[in-house]
């Protein structure tokens, strides 16, 4: 607990003791760790580990039961209010975009700047504009989702989520759905985010994605941290034998 | 920004719109289908001719034009009708303005509805009626057509629009009634077609907000609210309309006697109720088709539930919904016709009493098919109008 302490100064997000249950099924069992401002981390582990419950649960699409989360000094409670702040801090991908298709690509990129944070229409526009350029859509702004393709859609989603001008970014394996050829063209996308300086925290199979970003991988399995490790010492040198399995699996793809 | 659709870049291959090719390919392309033809067209043939020549030559039609204006307004005294055009003319214009401003799909609703009423007005304008009112449906809409033209591109006078469509309800209510010193028409002379509308624009115009009300309720977290809602929901689907219409006009004055609530705001009521919990069911179903993670993600863009809502699921359930929802509203229309066993005089209860009238005993059939046409022509254009709603909708 102590280093905990320690960390908590430049940490922007806590994870303390954090457990979760549907129903009977114990889904994370005391996840504790913390994250640095600007730090990357990769989590990955096994299917049904835990991985998207963990990164749900700091924006709070799943409500951890016992344990303590604290996402850039505010501590996720019951509290609305809370939660809505929090939510315009974090940023988040998935991993079927889940664009809205009723509207056009600005449409989905303005929609929660003008609604919830009040911007007027036009300035959240050029925002808007701004962003869908730094992920390479812009001549496509006026489209609705199903007339682009799926790395386009994903690359809309994290202008979406960066139009909220977000302190951190939770990605939930943005690459699982997309054909091979487009899997680049997302990941470069990130590759710059990264390099700008965001809080990343992404659930990835991409390990050479994971080697070349981040700072920190993170290995879950059965809902517990097993091995947290820089890229060079978890590929190289891992501690634990399941990491060691799972990295012989993964590499072998 | 010239790219379209690249489907548009090659013209599909034009098939021969020939007759006779089209006949021979469609209808006498095997020996069975052209006999299945050869039957069809006999049989058409003997149902028509047995029709027209009653319609032609052996039926009374003098029946429609003499009672012309009950079947439109029922009791509502000759000389204040202008009231009835005054409304007319104010929900042209508001239909004419409407169009203008927003464009798309409120100019497609304007020209089904001009298109039906200038119909009307032409076939109106045959009929041995005082000139006024042989050419009033014409005179609306013409002014629909320059309210359309005044509206164009006036983004400005949006809220004054929409402001006008919320009064125009209570504003018709009281007009057609009379205050100040306007002669008070009591609602008890209102019927016909007059009425029939009203308590249709009243129960669609109601019920679908509630129903939607309702939907979000049945499948909210909170228990309470589902609790109601569904309990609701399965009492009033439980339940015969000609039951509730009852209960309306007996029990009301029962519970709440110090309210002297009028007969045809009953009828509404009941109506309404009614029609909501069918509304609710139907919108239900296009919320259950929205993926979980268009929640998700409205959620984490840190919508809240009204937003999200609002935003983002409705907009894509109703969407989907659309066909369900114009098919409550067609036969919300025709139940209307049950409040004639609650003795309003609606199109249907008017119907009876003129063919009670000895002055034109044994004209039923002339009088029935006449409202049937009428109910037909109303049902009809919701049916046309959902299907330009589902067209425009089509993208995205
Ligand atoms: N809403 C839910 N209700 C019940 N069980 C759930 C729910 N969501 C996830 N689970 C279960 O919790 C476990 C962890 O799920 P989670 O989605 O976090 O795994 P994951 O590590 O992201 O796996 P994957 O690589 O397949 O995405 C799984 O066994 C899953 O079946
Ligand atoms: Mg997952």
């Amino acid at each position: 607990m102590a280093d905990l302490e320690n960390t908590s100064e430049d940490s922007i997000i806590i994870c303390e003791d954090v457990h979760k249950w549907f129903d009977d099924f114990h889904v994370l069992k005391g996840v504790t760790t913390a994250f640095k401002r600007g730090e990357k981390v990769v989590i990955c582990g096994p299917s049904g580990s835990g991985k998207s419950t963990l990164i749900r649960t700091i924006n709070r699409l799943e409500v951890h039961q016992r344990g303590r989360i604290v996402v850039d000094g505010i501590e996720l409670s019951d509290d609305l209010r809370n939660i809505e702040r929090i939510r315009q801090e974090v940023g988040m991908v998935f991993q079927q975009f889940n664009l809205f298709p009723h509207l056009t690509v600005l449409q989905n990129v303005t929609l929660s700047p003008v609604w919830v944070k009040k911007v007027a229409k036009s300035e959240a526009e050029s925002e808007a504009l701004a962003l869908l350029e730094r992920v390479g859509i812009e001549e496509h702004a006026h489209k609705f989702p199903a007339q682009i393709s799926g790395g386009q859609q994903q690359r809309v989603a994290i202008a979406r989520a960066l139009a909220m001008q977000p302190k951190i970014m939770l990605f939930d394996e943005p690459t699982s759905a997309l054909d091979p050829e487009m899997i680049n063209e997302v990941l470069d996308v990130m590759r710059e985010l990264a390099a700008s300086g965001m809080t990343m925290l992404v659930v990835t199979h991409e390990m050479g994605f994971a080697r070349e970003v981040a700072d920190r991988i993170i290995f879950i399995d059965e809902g517990a941290i097993v091995e947290e490790a820089v890229p060079a010492a978890f590929f190289d040198n891992p501690q634990h034998e399941r990491t060691q399995l799972f990295i012989s699996q993964t590499l072998q793809h | 920004m010239e790219e379209r659709a690249p489907n548009q870049a090659i013209k599909p291959p034009t098939e021969s719109k020939d007759i006779l090719r089209w006949l021979k390919e469609n209808l006498f392309n095997t020996w069975y289908n052209a006999l299945f033809t050869c039957l069809a067209v006999g049989f058409l043939y003997v149902i028509f001719k047995g029709i027209l020549t009653w319609v032609l030559t052996e039926a009374n039609w003098n029946v429609i034009p003499a009672n012309l204006q009950i079947f439109l307004v029922g009791a509502y005294p000759r000389e204040e009708i202008w009231r009835v055009w005054v409304v007319i003319y104010t929900l042209g214009i508001l239909t004419g303005l409407s169009a203008g401003i927003w464009g798309g799909l409120a100019l497609r609703l304007a020209l089904v509805i001009g298109g039906v009423g200038g119909g009307i007005g032409i076939i109106l304008a045959f009929f041995p009626a005082p000139l006024s009112s042989r050419l009033g449906l014409l005179g609306g809409v013409v002014l629909l057509a320059a309210s359309l033209f005044l509206g164009r591109g006036r983004k400005g006078m949006r809220l004054w629009v929409l402001g006008g469509w919320l009064l125009s309800f209570p504003w018709t209510m009281v007009w057609l009634h009379g205050f100040g010193g306007l002669p008070v028409v009591f609602t008890s002379n209102w019927g016909g077609l007059l009425l029939t509308l009203i308590l249709a624009a009243v129960g669609i115009v109601v019920s679908f907000p509630l129903g939607v009300l309702l939907a979000l309720g049945r499948r909210s977290t909170l228990p309470a609210i589902k609790w109601v809602s569904t309990a609701y929901i399965e009492t009033v689907r439980g339940v015969p309309l000609v039951t509730i219409l009852f209960m309306a006009q007996i029990m009301v004055p029962i519970f709440l006697p110090d309210f002297r609530i009028d007969k045809i705001l009953r009828a509404m009521l009941g109506i309404t109720l009614f029609s909501a919990a069918y509304m609710a069911e139907n919108v239900r179903g296009g919320l259950q088709a929205i993926p979980k993670g268009q929640h998700e993600a409205a959620q984490a863009l840190g919508l809240n539930y009204p937003l999200t809502m609002l935003l983002i699921i409705l907009p894509q359930a109703l969407r989907s919904v659309i066909p369900a929802i114009v098919g409550q509203f067609i036969s919300l229309f025709k139940d209307t016709s049950l409040v004639a066993v609650i003795g309003l005089l609606d199109l249907l209860g008017i119907a009876k009493t003129v063919i009670a009238n000895p002055d034109w005993l044994g004209l039923q059939a002339e009088v029935y098919l006449f409202a049937a046409v009428v109910y037909f022509v109303f049902s009809y254009s919701m049916s046309y109008i959902s299907q330009k709603i589902e067209e425009a909708l089509e993208v995205g």
